[in-house]
Parts: C-alpha cells; sequence; structure tokens
C-alpha cells in the first residue's frame, strides 16, 4: 500500500540521516586533522569512545543531565585528543607518513585496551534518565524523539563550528596553516597552538558525537569506535578530505546508503554495499565531492 | 654498527627465548595433576569466559580441599583464546606441548572448540567443552572431544516447538547475525524446527557483528506482524536489539538462546526484555540440592549470581576431574575411555555421553521477566 | 657469476642448513609443538610480509587490504582440496592465482588513486571481501569452513617462503624492480621518464596479492579451520606493521620483525590482559626512536661472501651492513 510504503521511506530517511549526522561528527575531526597536517588518525574513532565513556561516567557517577554530560565528554575527548597528538604525533611530524599511520593505529589499539582493562569489554548502559525517549507518533511514523534532538544538536555544533572557523582569530590561523604550515608560522602563527587546537576541536565533535551514540543505541563498549570510526573516515574521504562541509555531506550519505541498502538490499551486505559505492565515487571523482582537483606541481 | 648490534642482539634474544622455553618435561606420575583450561578472558565474550573460570576455580578448591584426585592435587592452568580460534590452537597447543596437561576443559566458544578439537585430538589429550553448542564441535573435533552441553539442532527445535506449541505462534521473524556461527546455526536450526511444526517464516533478517543500530532491519520486520521473533545472539547484542525492537513498537514476544544467559543483559535491555523465551541449559530456580548447593558455593567465593557460563563450565570440569578419578591413570587414552562411559549428576542435570561424545542432556524453557530468569518448563531430547 | 645469482645461490644454501636445523630441534622435540607452531606460522607471516613488502616498501603503494588476498587464496585452496580433490601444491597454486586475479581486477582501477586515498580503497576491498565471503554459504559464510585437510609442514612453509624471499629479492633487484622503486620515490619524474608507471604498479600489486594468496592456502591448510573474521582490517593492520617495522623496502628488515612482532605476543602471553597495552605502546616508542624501522631500506650486504669462504654461516648471515 502506497501509504505505507512512503511512511517507511520517510521513517528510514530520519534513521539514516540521525545515523549520518553521528558520523559526520567523527568525519570532521578525521578532516580537520587531516587538513592541518596531512594524518590519518585512526585513533579518531576511538576517542569517539572514549567521549562516550567520559559521558557515561557523567551521567552515571556524577548524575549531570544532558547537557553537562555532553559538555564533560566533548571535554574529556578533546583532552584525549590533545594528549595524543602531543605523545604521539607531534615528535614524528617529519616522519615518513607510514610511520605516524602505524603509531595512530598503535594509539588505536591502546585506547581501546585501556578503556577494556578498566571498563571491561561489557557494554555499559546509558541511563534511561538522561534523555528520556519518547516516541513521537504521527503519521503513521513512529520518531524517537531521541533522533530528532541528535539531528539538532550536531546542527547546532557544526554551525558552531563553522563560526569559529570563519569568524574567529584561531579559525583564521586553522585555516591559514592547513594552506600553507611554513607560510603560517613565517607570519607569525604559532603552529604547534594551532595544531593542538585543531585537535582539540576536532576531538570535541568526536565526543559529542560518543555520548549521542551512547545515547541512541543505549550501550558503549571499548570497540565501539571501530567499524563508525572507518565509516567516518570514509565519509570524510567521499566529501573530500580537508574540507570541512564535505565531511558533514559525506557523513549523512554515509549514514544514508548504509541504512537504505540494509532495507532495500541486503541488510547482510550493507557494508560492502557502503564501502563499494564509495569506491566507485573515488574512482570517478577521487578528490571527493567538493574537492577541487589540485594539479601536482613538481 | 647500531643497525650491526641490534639485529646480533635480537636474533640471539629470539635464539634465547626460543630455546629458554623448551624446558625439561614435567613428570605426569607425581605432583600436581595439571588440567588446562581454554577460555575467552578476554575479547568479546570475556563476560563469560570470567564465569567459567570463576566457576572452574570453584571446583578447584572444593576437589583439593576434599584432598585431590588419588591424593595429587588438581592445578588447572588458565590461558586466554581471546575468543578467536587460531588463538585457541595456539594457547591450546602450548598447554599439550609446554604445559603438558593431561586434559583441557574448553574452549567456551564454538569457533575455538571446532579450531582446536582435531589437535586434541592428535595428541591423545580429552577435551571437554561445556558450551560450545555447535554439532561441528565434536563431528569435526575427533575422538577425543567430548561436549558437555546440548547441541544447537537440539536447542534450536526446542525453542520452536515451544513457541509453536506452547506460545501458539504461527508467524516468525527471525534476527540475527550472519557473521558469527553460533547466532547463524541458531537461527538455521530454529527455522528448520518451526517450519517442520508448521509455522512460517515472515521475515529473516540479518547484521554484521558489532553493529548497533537495527533500526532499518526492524523496521522491515514490523509490518510482517511476527507472533514471535527470535534473536538467536549473546546479550550485549541482544539487549539492544531489544530495545530498539520495542521502541519501534515491535511488541511480540521475543525468543532467544543460552546465549542470552547474563545478568548483564537486564543492564542493556531494561525493561525491553521482558515477556521473552530462552532455551537454556539450566534454571538458577531449581530446587535440586546440588544447584541450590552450588549456588550458595558460589556466592559465598565471589559474592555474584552464578551464570549459565559458570555453572557449565564447573560441571564440564567436574566430569572431567570424575573421569581421570575413576580411570586411576593420567594417560589421555584412560581418561578418554573413562570419560566415554561418564554417568553423572552434576549441577546442570545428568549427563552421559551419546556415540558422538554429545551430552544426552535436556534444555529447559525460562521466561524472561523483571530482570530475572524464570523456569518454565524442562524438554528432554 | 652475476651477483645477483651468486646470492641467491648462497640465501638458497643458508635456507636449507637453516631448515635442517630447525627440522632437526622440531623433530626431536627441543622445539616442541608449540615452538613449531610459532617457527611455522613466522615463516607465513614472513611470506605475507615480504610480499606487501614488494608493494608498499619497493613500490611505495599504501595498501590496507592485503588481508583480503590472504582469505582468498585460503578459501580458494581449501575449497579447492576439499571439492576438486587436488594435490597441496595445486592447491596452493590455485589460491595463489585466485588471488592475483582479484589482485589484478582491484588494481586496474584503484592504482590511478594515490596516497591515502589508495590506502582507504584498499581497505574498502578488504572489507567487501571479507563481508562477500561471510556471505557465501557454501563456504561457510560466518560459520567458517572447517575441515579442511591439515597438508601443511614445516617443510613447505619453509621453502616456499624462501622461495618467495628469492623471487621478490630478484624482482627488486632487476630493471622492473628499479622502475618500481622510481615510482615510490617520485611517480611524476619516473612519468616523465617514460616508465609506465600504471603498470608497474600493478605488477607490483599483482605479484604482491599472489604470494598472499599462496600464505593464504598454507594458513588454511594447517588451522584446518577458518573464518572470515581472520581476514579483517586487523589483519591487514598486523601485515603493514610487519613491513614498517622492519623498514620499507628491505627484505631483511621484514623477516626480522615479522619474525619478532610473532614471536612477542607468546612472551607477553603470561601477562595477557596487558599484553595489548604493552605492544602498542612499545610500537610507538619503536616508531618515535626509529621510524625507518629496522633495517631501513638496507639489506644484508653479501659482500661478507667475498671474504669467507666457509664459516658458520648463521653468524656470517648477522653480520648485516
Amino acid at each position: 500500500m502506497g501509504g505505507g510504503r512512503q511512511m517507511e521511506f520517510l521513517q528510514q530517511m530520519i534513521n539514516g540521516l540521525s545515523l549520518g549526522f553521528v558520523y559526520a561528527l567523527i568525519a570532521i575531526g578525521y578532516t580537520m586533522v587531516y587538513g592541518i597536517i596531512g594524518l590519518i588518525n585512526f585513533a579518531h574513532g576511538d576517542v569517539f569512545m572514549v567521549g562516550g565513556y567520559f559521558g557515561f561516567f557523567a551521567a552515571t557517577m556524577l548524575h549531570l543531565p544532558f547537557i553537562p554530560t555532553l559538555l564533560v565528554a566533548m571535554g574529556g575527548a578533546a583532552l584525549t585528543g590533545v594528549i595524543v597528538e602531543k605523545i604521539a604525533y607531534k615528535p614524528l611530524r617529519n616522519s615518513p607518513k607510514l610511520s605516524i599511520l602505524i603509531t595512530a593505529i598503535a594509539m588505536s589499539v591502546l585506547l581501546e585496551n585501556l578503556v577494556r582493562l578498566k571498563m571491561t569489554t561489557d557494554p555499559q548502559t546509558y541511563p534511561e534518565t538522561l534523555l528520556p525517549a519518547h516516541v513521537i507518533r504521527f503519521a503513521g511514523l513512529s520518531i524517537d524523539n531521541r533522533q530528532l534532538i541528535i539531528i539538532g544538536m550536531s546542527i547546532l555544533l557544526v554551525v558552531i563550528l563553522q563560526f569559529i572557523v570563519f569568524k574567529t582569530k584561531t579559525g583564521k590561523a586553522m585555516r591559514a596553516t592547513s594552506f600553507d604550515k611554513d607560510a603560517a608560522a613565517l607570519m607569525g602563527i604559532n603552529v604547534d597552538s594551532v595544531i593542538s587546537i585543531t585537535f582539540a576541536i576536532g576531538s570535541a565533535l568526536a565526543g559529542a558525537a560518543g555520548v549521542l551514540f551512547g545515547i541512541l543505541y543505549s550501550s558503549i563498549d571499548p570497540y565501539m569506535g571501530i567499524m563508525p570510526g572507518l565509516k567516518a573516515f570514509v565519509a570524510a574521504v567521499l566529501g573530500g578530505i580537508g574540507i570541512i562541509p564535505g565531511a558533514l555531506w559525506g557523513g549523512l550519505i554515509m549514514g544514508l546508503v548504509e541504512t537504505f541498502s540494509k532495507v532495500y538490499i541486503s541488510s547482510s551486505y550493507s557494508d560492502a554495499i557502503a564501502f563499494s559505492i564509495l569506491i566507485i565515487i573515488l574512482i570517478v571523482k577521487p578528490s571527493g565531492l567538493l574537492g577541487k582537483k589540485t594539479r601536482e606541481k613538481v | 654498527m647500531f643497525k650491526k648490534k641490534m639485529s646480533l642482539l635480537l636474533s640471539m634474544a629470539m635464539a634465547v627465548g626460543l630455546l629458554a622455553g623448551c624446558g625439561a618435561k614435567s613428570a605426569s606420575t607425581t605432583g600436581d595433576i595439571k588440567i588446562g583450561v581454554v577460555l575467552p578472558l578476554t575479547g568479546a565474550v570475556s563476560s563469560f569466559g570470567k564465569s567459567g573460570q570463576n566457576g572452574i576455580k570453584l571446583l578447584e578448591d572444593q576437589v583439593n580441599k576434599a584432598g585431590g584426585i588419588n591424593g595429587r592435587k588438581i592445578k588447572f592452568i588458565f590461558e586466554d583464546d581471546e575468543g578467536k580460534p587460531d588463538t585457541a590452537v595456539t594457547v591450546g597447543t602450548k598447554l599439550i606441548s609446554s604445559d603438558n596437561v593431561v586434559a583441557i576443559v574448553g574452549p567456551l566458544t564454538s569457533g575455538s572448540c571446532i579450531a582446536l578439537g582435531p589437535i586434541a585430538t592428535q595428541s591423545k589429550v580429552p577435551m571437554i567443552t561445556g558450551s560450545g553448542t555447535n554439532p561441528d564441535v565434536t563431528i569435526k573435533g575427533g575422538e577425543y572431544v567430548y561436549r558437555a552441553c546440548f547441541i544447537d539442532p537440539f536447542q534450536g527445535s526446542v525453542l520452536a516447538k515451544f513457541a509453536s506449541g506452547d506460545l501458539k505462534a504461527k508467524t516468525a521473524a527471525i534476527l540475527y547475525d550472519n557473521g558469527n556461527d553460533y547466532s547463524k546455526g541458531l537461527a538455521e536450526f530454529f527455522e528448520k524446527g518451526f517450519i517442520a511444526a508448521g509455522g512460517k517464516i515472515v521475515g529473516k533478517e540479518t547484521y554484521a557483528t558489532g553493529d548497533k543500530d537495527f533500526k532499518a532491519q526492524l523496521t522491515k520486520i514490523k509490518p510482517t506482524k511476527p507472533d514471535v521473533v527470535l534473536l538467536p545472539d549473546y546479550y550485549g547484542t541482544v539487549g539492544n536489539i531489544a530495545k530498539q525492537a520495542r521502541a519501534i513498537g515491535i511488541n511480540a514476544p521475543l525468543l532467544g538462546g543460552d546465549g542470552w544467559d547474563s545478568a548483564e543483559l537486564f543492564k542493556v535491555g531494561g525493561t525491553a526484555v521482558n515477556n521473552s523465551y530462552i532455551s537454556d541449559h539450566y534454571s538458577a530456580n531449581d530446587t535440586a540440592s546440588l544447584v541450590v548447593a552450588f549456588q550458595k558455593d558460589y556466592k559465598a567465593k565471589y559474592n555474584l549470581e552464578a551464570d549459565a557460563m559458570a555453572v557449565l563450565n564447573y560441571d564440564a570440569a567436574k566430569i572431567m576431574v570424575e573421569a581421570i578419578k575413576t580411570s586411576g591413570k593420567t594417560d589421555g587414552q584412560s581418561i578418554k575411555a573413562a570419560l566415554q562411559k561418564t554417568n553423572l549428576q552434576v549441577v546442570s542435570g545428568k549427563v552421559s555421553f551419546d556415540a558422538n561424545r554429545d551430552a544426552i542432556k535436556g534444555a529447559v524453557i525460562l521466561k524472561v521477566d523483571a530482570s530475572k530468569f524464570n523456569f518454565i518448563k524442562k524438554l528432554v531430547p | 657469476m652475476k651477483k645477483e645469482f651468486r646470492n641467491t645461490i648462497i640465501l638458497l644454501v643458508i635456507g636449507v642448513i637453516l631448515f635442517l636445523i630447525l627440522s632437526f630441534l622440531m623433530d626431536t622435540e627441543i622445539l616442541n609443538r608449540y615452538y613449531g607452531r610459532i617457527v611455522i606460522l613466522i615463516c607465513i607471516n614472513v611470506i605475507l610480509a615480504v610480499s606487501l613488502n614488494l608493494i608498499i616498501g619497493i613500490t611505495g603503494q599504501l595498501t590496507l587490504g592485503h588481508a583480503g588476498f590472504m582469505s582468498i587464496g585460503a578459501y580458494a585452496a581449501a575449497m579447492a582440496t576439499i571439492q576438486l580433490n587436488v594435490t597441496f601444491p595445486v592447491a596452493l597454486l590455485l589460491g595463489g592465482v585466485a588471488a592475483g586475479l582479484i589482485g589484478y581486477l582491484i588494481g586496474l582501477p584503484t592504482l590511478s588513486l594515490k596516497g591515502d586515498y589508495l590506502a582507504i580503497t584498499t581497505l574498502g576491498f578488504g572489507e567487501i571481501i571479507r563481508v562477500v565471503i561471510t556471505n557465501i554459504d557454501q563456504l561457510g559464510g560466518g560459520r567458517g569452513l572447517s575441515g579442511i585437510p591439515p597438508k601443511t609442514t614445516f617443510a613447505w612453509v619453509f621453502f616456499i617462503m624462501v622461495f618467495t624471499i628469492l623471487i621478490i629479492y630478484n624482482i627488486a633487484r632487476s630493471s622492473q624492480g628499479r622502475a618500481m622503486m622510481s615510482v615510490r620515490e617520485d611517480e611524476i619524474a619516473a612519468e616523465a621518464m617514460g616508465i609506465n608507471t600504471t603498470k608497474y604498479k600493478i605488477m607490483a600489486f599483482v605479484i604482491g596479492s599472489f604470494f598472499a594468496g599462496i600464505a593464504g592456502g598454507l594458513f588454511s591448510h594447517y588451522l584446518m579451520y577458518i573464518k572470515p573474521e581472520q581476514f579483517g582490517f586487523l589483519k591487514s593492520v598486523d601485515l603493514v606493521t610487519y613491513v614498517v617495522m622492519g623498514g620499507m623496502g628491505s627484505l631483511t628488515g621484514s623477516v626480522l620483525s615479522t619474525g619478532i612482532l610473532t614471536i612477542l605476543p607468546e612472551f607477553l602471553r603470561f601477562m595477557n590482559d596487558y599484553r595489548m597495552i604493552i605492544y602498542p605502546i612499545a610500537l610507538i616508542v619503536i616508531m618515535r626512536f626509529r621510524p625507518q624501522g629496522l633495517m631501513g631500506t638496507k639489506e644484508l650486504s653479501m659482500k661478507i661472501f667475498d671474504k669467507f669462504s666457509k664459516g658458520s654461516d648463521e653468524d656470517a648471515a648477522f653480520k648485516g651492513k
């Protein structure tokens, strides 16, 4: 029956968007870091996970309500991201790309296992009371209010980010450094601080995503960052690595593609399909959707 | 120079390390009787592994306090297989060849059992698993592999019969992890049993291990209006799925297998898992004296409620210890012969082995309600 | 005689001697089954590392999907043995060819991508392969493929390892190898010099995948039971670690680092809970203080053999330059 189908489609659309925004928040962090120092920060997915756990602590130990929990998670994640940068990436700034990659991967495994040691592999549950679920039913749709809040929250965070990047001095410094690190340094910009700030902001967003994820799917575990991290990374590349709006669109597309391929094609192949479509896009337009073809000068 | 020195040093370290490990073979006729244990102490199902470890350690205490086996103390040597089959083989081989254990208890996951079984048989070391429910464990494992629990075909058909007969379900939907052998196996056996009982499968959806978002699949299942929904996976995932299912309005009773059995289920699933039924190995409500005594001892030692994994591993270890005691010897062949003749009442029921070395054991159906698993009925094969 | 040829013979001789020593140790149980198993796993991992080094180290193409080719070889070889009842060497060959073929099909469109994009595409393909295998019931899917006859022995594994090292060594020293290295160093300049970079990239990719497939076949006939999860992204990452730790472009380095990194988890097994914390920390420290890996891009020098006629071959082998 047509009406039912449409409703289901809309329902899945919302499912896809809320998932997509979670991916987008993570992807933005990837893309910011890549834009500044050309590094694939493999540990980023785990910063997302750490944020989720910070939020868990805030909610269960400190009994904080939603917004403070979110802030605690973002702060904790930002701190984690900056520490990782200082310990692992900064000393290797002039090393071959691949060594940094290995370090990032090692960092990722380290974070996962540190959390596992403390918290065990068992999933921890976000308290229901943090953001009580109300299923809003209208016109045959069942919308989880939390999905709407997540979408709203994510849009807000992205807007704030855009403001920071385009309307503040720090943002200007960030943009300058991502264009040309050396020139920026020569202009008096403290490149080290800029890099740390970039990590902090990107990680904070991932931390927020961690909390939203924990609320939406109610459980967190030490390995929850692996797959979303991977998909968010793909999202960042899809949108054009280094380009923030690209990461946003990339994340949304990833969320939608994943959801719809589960519904209309096959739930067992959804991961493979998601990867395939993106590989195709990369082959057809390698600089990503919003990227510009940069000519490599010799 | 540095490179030269370093490579030399490293290669020497390697060589020393390799040789250092091969020490003298310890005698197996005096001293402690060493029994190897392979469990997932880390990894995705580490809480199962920890429970199993607790159960076995409890047995160790009890047996040794009572004088051990024919005067010799027993010592369980625990190794972690991380829930991975190739790690299971590596640590299993270590237990057999380096630690010279006389027998192995475990592994816990079917995948690890299937991988390690042939090695145990090759080395003539009897192996007993308390929880590997995939039929291949004994089929592919060989002569020395024993299984102290029921198998998935039995579990699946028990669930199907219950759903069709007791719950009067005519239609069922299944949502399972097609990358997990346990989940996939149980789903398939339930389907067979349910269709055989006259039912119809109206929805069959899958997800990948580690997925958190099931809304797409659940939204697909909902309009088919199944009478029951089968979620044959472990507690962590199931709790989540149940929550999402209830949130979008699927109110049919849920079904599950022994993978649900953990106190953690309620932490993740909350009230969403109420009105569900699972097949399991034993019921905590059982008033049999062995069960009550076990629960009391377990609580006294660990201040935790015993769960199915603790019980199953305790039982498996106990069966093995009894076999060693009965055989009077510590060589593999004698122990195996004694194992085959096992007829023992353990916490999870009466155990004897059939020609396939599978335990002839019943199952129970438990109702999940209000943070408890409540006994409904018992079924025998 | 030509230097490469002489070196090949010498390496072969060293190989045979090593084999005899190790076989002796294993047969007399001085190295018991547990250690024997580690040795075999090291050999399989070396084949994987060396084949990956051809792609990453020598040709400079970052691939994160190498475990996918291993799995293709593992499954193809296993099915060939089980279904078609072919002999072991034929099964292995089929596994390698299957992997190489898929390597070619994947390489064609993707090798035009650069750097991180190539990395993520290969990662994607690795995942796709895994998901596809998980969904093919005839291969056991998520339940895994069991009942593979245990045909892998130390002899097979060791000599295929030596064979692989020798082949890749010779490729590296050939004109094709030099072309590959020029792609690594500066792709644009290489193109400008008239080198068909795509051709050499694909060549390295296909050869690398072929050997990964062979290693996979050895693996499946050793473990007797394989599951798709064993060949996921984390395994590919392991393999890349072996290569980078040893030094990209250095085959000796790959052999050494693979040996160390395969043994290390076993040594750290007693502190199992902390193993996966110490291990990555160790990696990070090594990357910090010696990011070029153990051997950088250098190999063991064969010049020593000019001076010594015979002697302690073990000794000489480790007096690198």
